[in-house]
């Protein structure tokens, strides 16, 4: 990707002031925000100031109309219907497959796998790694004593536990690389920690904790030295950034649906279609066979190989419209919208005596998603008190205990803004903090 | 929300000011809990005597260390008032009354003679999320106290014991 910054030190913006973009089109903020029918919510008589769309997104009018109408008027099941229902409810989920293909940059529908979300597109690649160990499949899925997985520090629970489950079932070596005090990872054991005895490198694109964007280039670029495959988990880069997996030059990237405006139960794992031909299935059961037989089945190409069952089939339609709700306004736009709000947001937090935001200090390599701490004040009595206010952030390790550990921290609180916050927002969470730190003090 | 409900005075007061903090020796018995959900951890030791002719264990000393918000916290400092010198029986009713009351999502009368500043705790079963923090520390109590009375057999020393 062209955009993230392999820069750890030096910072090119002020901070304070928003980067000038003059060709980049404005969000109309006020309209979007109309699209979301939860802002007329008071939250304990206040109106609804909403920072935990890392934790899972709100979701637009146009998202739910969509997903209601299929219901209304679509419904069946996919795939096995020869009646006109089962024809559009079959079209409806592989036009949403095509649009999130399209969205992601994706060589074809084919390449896009739907999951429940990506802690199970994580898996179907551990998985994967696994199975063709123990089925003596594709050289470069087995696994064994000598062999190496590389993941981060700064990983969300979903990246790491599925790896260390594979290599406890196939007597491979996880590896991490570490964080630097200022919440990039730290890249000079680059060499090192990739190496011919790397067969896959798993690790976040935008950390859920720290807000850090992470680079690709020279990660990707050693592990096609040696030879090993490279998965990206973008859970949070995917609703915040224009992801294109061609000009990442990855193998494997896992999104989930409800942080992007979709709904909840739709997960992606994109995978390049010539890995996914070579992988064995993960799930068994319906739709992804090819020929059963008592004494043994063939399967399904991909994508269908890897959706046993019947799938969230409203749920992918859902995050279709998500796809085209986010491609109307633009992420572009939405990235510079929330780069702004980063600029913004990051000195004014510095402003509250006692805070110290975990992570990059600068809005430059990283998202609007800001880990804070606030001396003497546990983070939970924080999102409590700011709830009071109608406040709503993530409070505690965010499923990332290690990067806490790291920082020395039980836990945090955490901002994440969105297409629909304001920078009024920010001056909310503000007075909110002095709240907080009149009944603590 | 009314936030005085969950935030009393007397919550606070033990937050910034906890009784009976750190971790002391001797001690019978320690137990390590953790809240997985937010990362909230305590460390809590019992240590129990007996009278030679008693079948009574008596709770000598309880200590504490731990890391988490002002719910658990003060919830640990106001063990240790309650729980000191107290026969181990009565400290477990004791326990058993507040865990009743953290389930009883305010509709309990605190029982305050026997709850003494652990009837502040009242407001806190109103809000789901934070029950767990308040009992972390009394769960801890618990599983340490189990073990002190295997570590430790009432009425006489090991040697004379059996």
């Amino acid at each position: 990707m062209t955009t993230t910054t392999t820069s750890t030190s030096g910072a090119p913006h002020t901070p304070g002031t928003a980067p000038e973009h003059a060709d980049v089109p404005r969000l109309d903020v006020a309209a979007i925000r109309a699209d979301f029918p939860i802002f007329n919510r008071t939250i304990n008589g206040h109106p609804l100031i909403y920072l935990d769309s890392g934790n899972t997104s709100q979701k637009p009018r146009q998202v739910l109309e969509v997903m209601r109408e299929h219901y209304e008027r679509h419904n069946a099941n996919v795939a096995r219907a020869v009646h006109t229902l089962g024809t559009e409810a079959t079209e409806a989920y592989e036009n949403a497959r095509a649009k999130v293909a399209s969205f992601i940059g994706a060589a074809g529908p084919a390449e896009v796998v739907f999951t429940k979300n990506s802690s199970e597109a994580i898996n179907l690649v551990a998985y994967a790694f696994s199975n063709a160990t123990a089925l003596g499949g594709d050289p470069r899925f087995r696994l064994g004593p000598g062999d190496e997985v590389v993941i981060t520090e700064m990983e969300h629970h979903s990246n790491i536990v599925p790896w260390q489950l594979l290599c406890q079932r196939t007597g491979a070596t996880l590896r991490w690389f570490s964080i630097t005090d200022e919440g990039r990872l730290d890249l000079s054991q680059l060499e090192e920690l990739i190496n011919e005895r790397t067969k896959i490198v798993s690790y976040v694109l935008m950390s859920n904790i720290l807000g850090t964007i992470n680079p690709t280039e020279a990660v990707v670029k050693r592990a096609r030295q040696v030879g090993a495959l490279v998965m990206l988990d973008a859970s949070q880069a995917v609703p915040h950034l224009p992801v294109n997996v061609a000009e990442l030059g990855v193998d494997f990237l896992a999104f989930t649906g409800h942080k992007m405006c979709g709904p909840t139960g739709i997960g992606v794992l994109w995978g390049r279609q010539e890995l996914l031909e070579v992988m064995p299935p993960f799930l068994g059961g319906g739709e992804m066979i090819e020929v059963v037989a008592m004494e043994g089945s063939t399967f399904a190409p991909p994508p269908h190989r890897f959706e046993a069952g019947t799938p969230p089939i409203v749920q992918a339609v859902g995050l279709g419209a998500a796809v085209d709700y986010l491609s109307g306004i633009g992420m572009e736009a939405i990235r510079q919208h929330e780069k702004e709000i980063a600029a913004y947001a990051l000195p004014a937090l510095e402003t509250v005596k006692g805070l110290r935001v975990i992570g990059p200090r600068t809005p430059v390599g990283r998202g609007a998603t800001i880990s804070f701490v606030l001396d003497g004040v546990h983070p939970h009595d924080v999102g409590q008190v700011l709830d009071s206010l109608g406040i709503a952030v993530r409070v505690g390790h965010h499923c990332a205990r290690p990067t806490c550990v790291r920082f020395g921290v039980p836990a945090t609180t955490r901002a994440s803004f969105y297409l629909y916050n304001t920078i009024e927002d920010v001056d909310a969470l503000i007075r909110g903090l002095d709240h907080v730190k009149r009944l603590f003090g | 929300m009314q936030l005085d409900a969950l935030y009393q005075d007397i919550i606070l007061d033990h937050y910034k000011r906890p009784h009976g903090r750190g971790l002391r020796e001797p001690y019978d018995a320690e137990a390590h809990h953790v809240n997985p959900t937010c990362g909230d951890e305590v460390t809590l030791r019992v240590r129990l005597s007996s009278a030679p002719d008693s079948a009574e264990h008596t709770i000598t000393d309880v200590s504490y260390e731990g890391m988490g918000c002002s719910i658990s916290q003060a919830a640990a400092s106001v063990l240790y008032d309650l729980l000191l010198g107290k026969p181990l029986t009565e400290a477990m009713a004791v326990h058993d009354a507040f865990v009743a009351l953290m389930g009883s999502r305010g509709q309990l009368e605190p029982d305050e003679e026997r709850l003494a500043d652990a009837v502040a705790f009242a407001g806190v079963s109103r809000y789901p999320a934070r029950v767990k923090c308040a009992l972390l520390p009394w769960m801890a109590f618990k599983d340490a106290a189990m073990r002190a009375v295997a570590a430790h057999p009432t009425g006489t020393k090991e040697e004379t014991d059996d």
